[in-house]
């Protein structure tokens, strides 16, 4: 028969429509409504998983997101998703689902055997036995470690599914759509505020859907709620992280009840919400007692064995027995009995009490003053040994298949903790409840130990100012006589997720792991997917008394994000792949893609890095071709990634006298100059070229990588330190595009393009500065800033044009060009030329280096204030033995120098320096460097070996100047 | 995620802004005074001011007044302004 725990009738699901399923390949059925645990538990499977580290037998042992046992694999392939609560997974038609943490299957598991190993695997044994051979760990101990323990097996392939975020504000954020959330929405609600109901449940209720009774309640509230526009009801929302400013993080999941999100659809939709005030309707989870054998398929929470009853409308078992410490957990026990099922009898640790009278007056057994010492059975349950609290006389053994408990509840607290709020020991409850609030936030109901459905909603509705109906209700008694363990034979499990036994708590105590959270580290209770929400504050008691104080003096670890798990895709949303980052592309980036380029990533820019030609057999074909071209001829690179800032008033150049380590303030209107910035610890920041156009206006340019930092660094002082200069700052490297073109021929490239300006060397002389005109020849008319400036050495110009016209001057250029062979270069080919003029750039302005280090100190103002002189005259920067800038080369020219490489003296040890930037020349033969070395060139003459350890190379280096090629610097004025 | 209410641009999210550090120490005149101004900090638990820059917004540097435990913002001005801490 299909279903054969399923009731005839009650509960939330709707039994006229039926679902098909598999579970480890075996078809089932279930109803809407259904989670895949109430679907199991109606067919009858018990045994649903192996625990983490013993692989013992588990079953379902709660109804929601506190599960510890039931964690499932769902779906196939790219959707593979691992650990998922089987109590908290909706029922779709065609899920898939398996167990987890089994070989070869889920009743035959051949590591079970593990469970021997018992002693050898208790708390801390990663740290104690598989210490030694050391050389064991990696190769031997850690592979199998890892394969015997575990939970599931998350997708290999790339996640189809795409996932999104919003952010929203609203007035009122309430959290948990229980009775007391639902009351105080209503009331925030109508008194016109605008409110977000967060339900972690696809049906809004809680508590009151295992209350028939308050089934005409709940749904008034929810047709209430509907009509008010300013209220937003999301179920299936798990609010997960409470944020410094009233922020808090939540995850909607639109699609995984569905066999796969339909199209435009995101699975999954994480929220940011910023409230003005919080109402924290969270409710309680109910926890369980450590006993031996507490974790055998069949022992469930006593509040899940009603809700399987009431709201699923599934018998969790045949013959039930209670074992508990409260009147509360009776109505489970109750409402089982009246469903049929046998109740041989209830356990209460208590002698007495209004629940165990009445349970006599039903006509259970009742032990009273009793406990549970131990289960009975294989995988599933079938008896529990009874004996006299304390542990006097001999056992009972009860037969059942169903052991309901309960230890009390915890009111769920992570969220208020989270937001910052103390927790309060409440001896009633025997539990920790929310102390005074520090942020705009109050916690209701269940939440804050306020217990039974008519209380729990009264306190809501006070929360969100009152004024609605409310339901009636008999109250509840959820008052305690703590009891935390059962000592005897066998292991007791305060943690069954982690695999952590009352034993290994007390362990952790003998072996100085005290403190709870060094406790909770070394056993890794309360470390799982549940973080230890049933059995949490049973490890803590169990501590308390090994320590011998009580419990509220250990305390709880620290509640963190996330209060329950949250998919890395949620986290990520769109920021996947090439949306990872943004790209940054150049006004010629489309010009670049259609002569196939190889880009490189600078920042977030694309740049070209060399252009494949056709007879090119690898890069250096390409880069060597490209800069030969440039010290032969002409070439033309894409500039427009450095920085731009346009500087203008009336004290600009006082200004950049202060920012600046060298002085601008001389520099004439129409030229340009070198300029080098400090930071204020005197370490060089940034290098560029700073041109005068006006007397009031400047124009910098920045490194690509730091364009961002020195415009921040700029206004940050500007405003801070010297407001009462006339000087105002912006950024202009967006609107201008900017390529230089450099070689011996790029006079004569340029010069019949340009109306306006006279190219001649002595018009237009070396570091020289001017807007002219660009004449396309084929009509379009582009106005152009010229630069006489030089990276490379050779006689270039740098073309700024307004980004849109950047595409027709780069093909005029190149048009121009043809006669004398003109190709475009890339960032190798730059760096290559650079290198071989000795310029210095990132490798070298490192963030370590000084202005002397880098041979431009006597750039440096003698006189007057500027950024970073004060500190940089420290005797450690000052320093003359520091490692200073000098060139590098193989004494075998055909030997190959790398960057990283240590300078060391033949047959010595220490390291003299080392080298940061290398490449193969053009104009000098086989590879040179530039490199920091004690002494500098006054080492030139001296021998030295450039050792590379990590490829046990050591290359014979001699010292020469940095400035390899033409260092009277005289191509660049001709 | 703490908010700050921009005098030109209204109250903006944390993730608007570049923290810039401790608002309390000014470019010394001095020579000697620099080693302090660069390095030397209260790290107080309490009040603080700060500059934060509005690097995704107006650009303009504001002195906040922050909370260091609690993260309050308690005071949002220029850089002219003098926020007082309030008396704990």
């Amino acid at each position: 028969m299909s279903q054969p725990f399923r009731t005839a009738a009650g509960g939330h699901v709707d039994r006229a429509a039926t679902l098909e399923f598999r579970f480890d390949g075996r078809a089932l059925q279930g109803h809407p409504g259904d989670t895949l645990a109430s679907a199991l538990l109606a067919n009858g499977v018990r045994l649903v998983g192996r625990s983490f580290k013993l692989h013992r037998p588990r079953g379902i042992f709660s109804a929601g997101v506190e599960e510890p046992n039931a964690l499932a694999e769902l779906r196939t392939g790219a959707r593979r998703e691992p650990n998922t609560r089987m109590t908290a997974i909706e029922l779709h038609a065609g899920l898939e689902a398996a167990s987890q943490n089994r070989f070869p299957s889920l009743r035959w598991d051949l590591m079970s055997l593990v469970g021997l190993l018992g002693p050898v695997l208790s708390a801390g044994f990663y740290y104690k036995t598989f210490m030694w051979p050391a050389s064991f760990w990696e190769r031997v101990y850690e592979p199998r470690i890892r394969a015997a323990a575990g939970l599931g097996r998350p997708a290999t392939a790339p996640d189809p599914d795409h996932y999104e975020a919003m952010h929203v504000h609203c007035d009122v954020l309430v959290v948990g759509g229980g009775p007391a959330g639902l009351a105080a929405a209503r009331a925030a609600g109508a008194a016109g505020a605008r409110v977000m109901l967060c339900e972690q449940d696809f049906l809004f209720g809680g508590g009151l859907l295992l209350e028939p009774a308050q089934e005409a309640w709940r749904a008034e509230t929810l047709a209430a709620l509907a009509t008010m526009p300013e209220v937003t009801l999301l179920p299936r929302t798990t609010v997960f992280g409470y944020y410094d400013a009233n922020v808090l993080g939540a995850v909607e999941r639109l699609a995984d009840h569905l066999a796969e999100p339909p199209p435009h659809t995101p699975r999954q939709r994480y929220w940011t919400i910023r409230a003005g005030r919080v109402v924290l309707a969270t409710g309680a989870h109910e926890r369980l007692i450590a006993f031996p054998g507490n974790d055998r398929p069949g022992v469930m929470l006593a509040g899940a064995a009603l809700a399987y009853l009431r709201r699923f409308g599934v018998r969790p078992g045949r013959r039930a027995v209670l074992f508990a410490n409260n009147d509360a957990a009776y109505e489970a026990v109750f409402a089982l009995q009246a469903a049929g099922l046998a109740v041989p009898g209830v356990v209460d640790a208590r002698p007495d009490s209004a629940g165990i009278a009445a349970a006599r007056a039903r006509g259970i057994a009742v032990w009273a003053g009793a406990e549970v010492c131990g289960t009975a059975g294989g995988a599933t349950l079938r008896g529990v040994r009874v004996r006299h609290r304390g542990g006097t006389g001999t056992d009972t053994l009860l037969a059942c298949d169903l052991l309901c408990i309960s230890g009390g509840i915890n009111p769920a607290v992570h969220l208020a903790s989270q937001s910052g709020t103390p927790l309060h020991w409440n001896e009633r409850l025997a539990a920790h409840v929310p102390g005074a609030p520090v942020q705009a936030q109050l916690s209701v109901g269940a939440a804050a130990g306020v217990t039974g459905i008519a209380a729990a909603a009264a306190d809501g509705a006070r929360a969100g100012g009152g004024g609605i109906p409310l339901p009636d209700g008999p109250a509840q008694d959820a008052t305690v006589a703590p009891i935390w363990e059962v000592r005897g034979r066998g292991k007791a499990f305060v943690d069954l997720q982690d695999d952590v036994t009352a034993d290994d708590i007390r362990l952790a105590h003998r072996e100085g792991f005290g403190h709870i959270e060094h406790a909770k580290r070394y056993t890794t209770h309360a470390m799982g997917t549940d973080q230890g929400k049933t059995g949490g504050l049973v490890g803590a008691a169990v501590l308390a008394a090994a320590r011998g104080v009580p419990v509220e003096s250990v305390g709880l670890p620290t509640f963190r994000p996330f209060a329950t798990p949250v998919t890395w895709g949620a986290i990520a949303g769109h920021h996947v792949g090439r949306a990872y980052a943004p790209e940054r592309r150049t006004p010629l980036h489309d010009w670049h893609l259609r002569h196939a380029a190889e880009f490189v990533e600078a920042g977030h820019w694309l740049r070209p890095a060399y252009y494949p030609g056709a007879s090119d057999g690898d890069v250096w074909d390409s880069v060597l071709r490209e800069a030969r071209a440039v010290r032969r001829d002409v070439g033309i690179c894409d500039v427009s990634t450095l920085g731009k800032i346009d500087v203008q008033g009336a004290d600009a150049a006082d200004f950049l006298d202060r920012v600046y380590a060298n002085t601008l303030s001389t520099l004439p209107p129409g030229r340009a100059r070198y300029g080098l910035m400090l930071r204020e610890d005197g370490i060089a920041f940034d290098d560029g070229t700073v041109a005068r156009l006006t007397p009031d206006r400047f124009l910098l340019s920045t490194t690509t990588a730091n364009a961002a930092a020195v415009l921040a660094h700029l206004e940050f002082h500007l405003q801070t330190a010297w407001p009462e200069l006339d000087v105002a700052l912006a950024s202009v490297t967006d609107q201008w595009a900017a390529m230089s073109v450099a070689g011996p021929r790029s006079r004569e490239t340029l010069a019949p393009l340009i109306e306006g300006l006279d190219l001649s060397n002595d018009a237009f002389p070396f570091m020289a500065v001017a807007d002219a005109v660009l004449n396309d020849g084929r009509g379009e008319i582009c106005p152009v800033r010229l630069f006489r400036i030089s990276f490379s050495g050779e006689l270039a110009y740098e073309v700024a044009t307004p980004a849109g016209h950047a595409e027709a001057v780069w093909k005029a250029i190149l048009r121009a060009g043809a006669e004398f062979g003109i190709i475009p270069y890339g960032t190798e080919a730059l760096g290559l030329l650079r290198i071989e003029k000795g310029h210095v750039a990132g490798a070298e302005l490192n963030g370590q280096t000084t202005a002397a280090d880098l041979g431009l100190a006597r750039l440096c103002k003698k006189r007057g204030d500027y950024i970073g002189r004060a500190l940089a005259q420290r005797p450690g920067l000052a320093d003359p033995a520091r490692p200073a800038l000098v060139g590098l080369r193989p004494l075998h020219r055909s030997d190959r120098l790398r960057a990283g490489a240590h300078l060391v003296l033949p047959g010595g040890s220490d390291s003299l320096g080392w080298i940061s930037s290398v490449t193969r020349g053009v104009a000098l033969e086989g590879w040179i460097g530039l490199g920091f070395l004690r002494g500098g060139l006054g080492r030139a003459g001296t021998p030295l070996h450039a050792a590379f350890p990590l490829l046990g190379e050591a290359v014979e280096v001699e010292v020469v100047s940095p400035h390899f090629f033409d260092p009277e610097n005289q191509r660049v004025r001709d | 995620m703490i908010q700050i209410a921009c005098p030109y641009c209204g109250p903006r999210d944390e993730a608007e802004f570049a923290y810039r550090g401790d608002a309390t120490v000014h470019r010394p005149a001095e020579e000697a005074g620099f080693h302090d101004y660069v390095y030397a900090r209260a790290n107080p638990r309490g009040w603080h001011l700060e500059w934060w820059h509005h690097t995704g917004g107006c650009r303009a540097v504001l002195k906040v007044l922050r909370h260091t435990a609690t993260h309050e913002v308690r005071a949002v001005g220029l850089p002219a302004d003098r926020p007082e801490p309030p008396s704990a």
